[in-house]
């Protein structure tokens, strides 16, 4: 390593390995080798799929017809999938639902986990060991698939978009993270707010959520995520296959190959691929996620490690 | 909000605001309770707003987690649900047959093929997935310039936050009968192969599923672990004569047991669940022979053939081994020294 004489030091370089301590040996050659390999094979296993997969779903019919199914190297880029998929029908209406139970959903779960969350992080509280406990005992037992069904239908959710929220709108490991992080909070803080005259409420809202951007990002995202990939409620629940979220479509194009309703005489005829539609559907599904992920990624940590859970 | 300000913490303990005894001591201190000296009233007077914030979660955990439970005597009835729409006035009026149920499935071979095939699943998985995470973990681990670390987590993360639809559908575009493996095979002379609904490979298929949907995912806590490690270990170490080897011997592995152990704690203890939805969207292209697990095999007789006593009889014996399962896991790993889910 080369080093720059009157760069100063405190430039970040993030492309460049810091400074080796003296008493570690220089890494071997092969042993480079092996590492750059081993990491790049494995991101290339996750990447090569997904670049599939986005190629054929923006390649023409010819292109795709040419190349014998799935393309690798495009040529020439097509919406034409895109398009018909968004221009009404069939996924256009599911799309919408995705988003919009993935919206009202996570607005819902986050309201009711942080407020559950600061509402048993100040120690010694009235009954906060015995809902905490209530809570936690959830994590080592489920009810069944049979009585949580009999239950929903009991109660009159069948057939409704309350089906696909209420059953699953909170997790007690996420309100755990939640919590662990506003019992970090100086409780000084939050008293001098309380002798200001700010009430619980506003406590939560003005000063200990500003100060939890970083883990309220990240169970967002996660609840975001839950909602944004669910099909099992909405395939146990609705019967109304008009109501059906975009996973659900997704389940009927690719898995069982059938053509998206009003679509299947372009398909057979057309200038649209089939395929191209089942790639644009995947991509779909995946873009948000993925778009969305890699900003929260520095802060995953934090979402992931509790802690011990504290009384 | 004024006549409730009592305030619960020792730096307001002083404030000349009404507190409710005169002494102005320890009273409303939160960290540590005066024993006796708050009285009930007192402290769900300044309490009640937290507690009424946890009343939406409290509400939905004890309908959709507490209250199913009681639905569980179904498995000792011949529930009708053409009786009524309503499942609460079904099981009210179907008769109770004691355990007739569970006779049933102990002589059923269908469930004893879920058993097998439920056992199976744990057992590669755990062989062929969970190593996986601690090597990738390592690998990361020893990589030192922050952006190429950064941006390799960020692929690796990814397929954690894609759906089970979409990862099935990736792979069934890839090694379906369709598939990109297929297509390059016939090019170049071969047959086509479907691994997709191949019974015999299918514990395989799953894994390789699960590998690269969540083994990126599963490196953070063993990444947190390695990053807790002091370096001052390493250096003493070296100091030591200790070569790259030995280091990772004697300082870097001590360092994950404790997170290892834990994660077997939880796996062996939620054995009877290996991936319900995964396993439920390809059920049907493998055949319930090699696809049918126990939640399949609950789903399949109650949700599709209405036999709710039936699957619910099933889906009690699969809860009831699991929190067996949970405790005996703990037990063990209280056993062999270290912390499990919970403290004794």
């Amino acid at each position: 390593m080369t080093v720059v004489i009157g760069k100063p030091a405190d430039e970040p370089r993030p492309w460049a390995a810091p400074p080796r301590p003296a008493w570690e040996e220089e890494p071997s050659r092969a042993g480079l080798a092996g590492k750059a390999i081993a990491l790049t094979l494995a991101c290339l296993a996750i990447l090569i799929p997904l670049w599939i997969v986005v190629v054929t779903s923006l390649s023409s019919r010819k292109t795709i017809d040419e190349v014998g199914g799935l393309v690798l190297v495009p040529k020439g880029i097509t919406f034409i999938a895109y398009r018909e998929l968004l221009s009404g029908g069939q996924v256009t209406r599911a799309a919408i639902i995705s988003i919009l139970v993935t919206l009202v959903g996570t607005l819902f779960s986050m309201a009711v986990s942080v407020l559950c969350a600061y509402g048993l992080s100040r120690s010694g509280s009235l009954g906060h060991r015995w809902i905490l406990m209530t809570l936690l005992a959830t994590m080592f037992f489920s009810a069944g698939l049979i009585p949580t069904y009999l239950l929903v239908q009991s109660l009159g959710l069948t057939d409704s978009y309350l089906a696909l929220i209420l059953p699953s709108a909170i997790s007690v490991f996420n309100i755990l993270v939640l919590r662990g992080f506003f019992m970090e909070i100086s409780q000084e803080l939050i008293d001098s707010a309380r002798i200001d005259g700010a009430g619980d409420l506003r406590i939560l809202w003005q000063i200990v959520m500003p100060l939890s951007r970083a883990v309220l990002a990240v169970i967002t995202l996660f609840y975001a995520v839950g909602y944004w990939s669910a099909w099992f409620n909405a395939s146990l629940y609705l019967n109304d296959q008009d109501m059906m979220p975009l996973q659900n479509v997704m389940i009927q194009l690719v898995q069982k190959q059938e053509a998206p309703v009003g679509l299947g005489q372009d398909i057979k005829t057309g200038q649209l691929s089939g395929l191209a539609v089942q790639m644009a559907v995947m991509v779909m599904a995946l873009l948000p996620v993925a778009v969305l992920s890699p900003f929260v990624q520095k802060h995953f940590k934090k979402g992931m490690l509790t802690g011990a859970v504290k009384g | 909000m004024s006549h409730s300000t009592v305030p619960r913490s020792s730096t307001e303990a002083e404030t000349p605001e009404k507190t409710p005894t005169a002494s102005g001591d320890a009273t409303g201190f939160r960290e540590k309770p005066p024993a006796g000296k708050l009285s009930l009233r007192h402290r769900f007077r300044r309490d009640r707003v937290l507690v009424l914030m946890t009343l939406p979660a409290v509400l939905l955990v004890l309908v959709f987690n507490y209250l199913p439970i009681l639905g569980n005597v179904v498995a000792f009835q011949d529930y009708d649900p053409y009786i009524s729409d309503n499942g609460i006035v079904s099981i009210l009026n179907s008769p109770f047959v004691g355990l007739e149920n569970f006779q049933r499935i102990f002589e059923d071979s269908a469930f004893w093929n879920a058993v097998e095939n439920t056992l199976v699943l744990f057992f590669v998985q755990l062989l062929l997935f969970f190593p996986i995470p601690i090597l990738l973990a390592l690998l990361i681990n020893s990589v030192v310039r922050p952006r190429v670390r950064a941006v390799a987590q960020a692929v690796l993360y990814l397929p954690h936050f894609f759906s089970w639809v979409l990862v099935i559908a990736v792979f069934q575009q890839m090694f379906g009968g369709a598939g990109m493996l297929s297509q390059l095979l016939r090019q170049n002379g071969y047959d086509g192969i479907d691994i997709m609904t191949n019974p015999d490979t299918f514990p395989f298929l799953l894994t390789a599923q699960s590998v690269w949907k969540d083994a990126g995912w599963g490196i953070i806590v063993f990444l947190a672990a390695l990053a807790s490690v002091s370096p001052d270990l390493y250096e003493a170490a070296a100091m030591d004569g200790a070569g790259r080897r030995r280091r990772m011997w004697h300082v870097t592995l001590p360092a994950l047991r404790p997170v290892i152990a834990l994660l077997l704690v939880l796996r062996v203890g939620d054995a009877l669940t290996v991936g319900f939805e995964q396993i439920l969207l390809q059920r049907d292209a493998v055949g319930p022979g090699a696809g049918e697990v126990l939640d399949t095999f609950v789903w399949w007789n109650g949700v599709r053939n209405q036999d709710f006593g039936y699957a619910a009889a099933a889906g009690l014996i699969k809860g009831v081994v699991s929190i067996g399962l949970v405790l005996a896991a703990n037990k063990v790993a209280h056993l062999m020294g270290e912390q499990g889910v919970y403290k004794k």
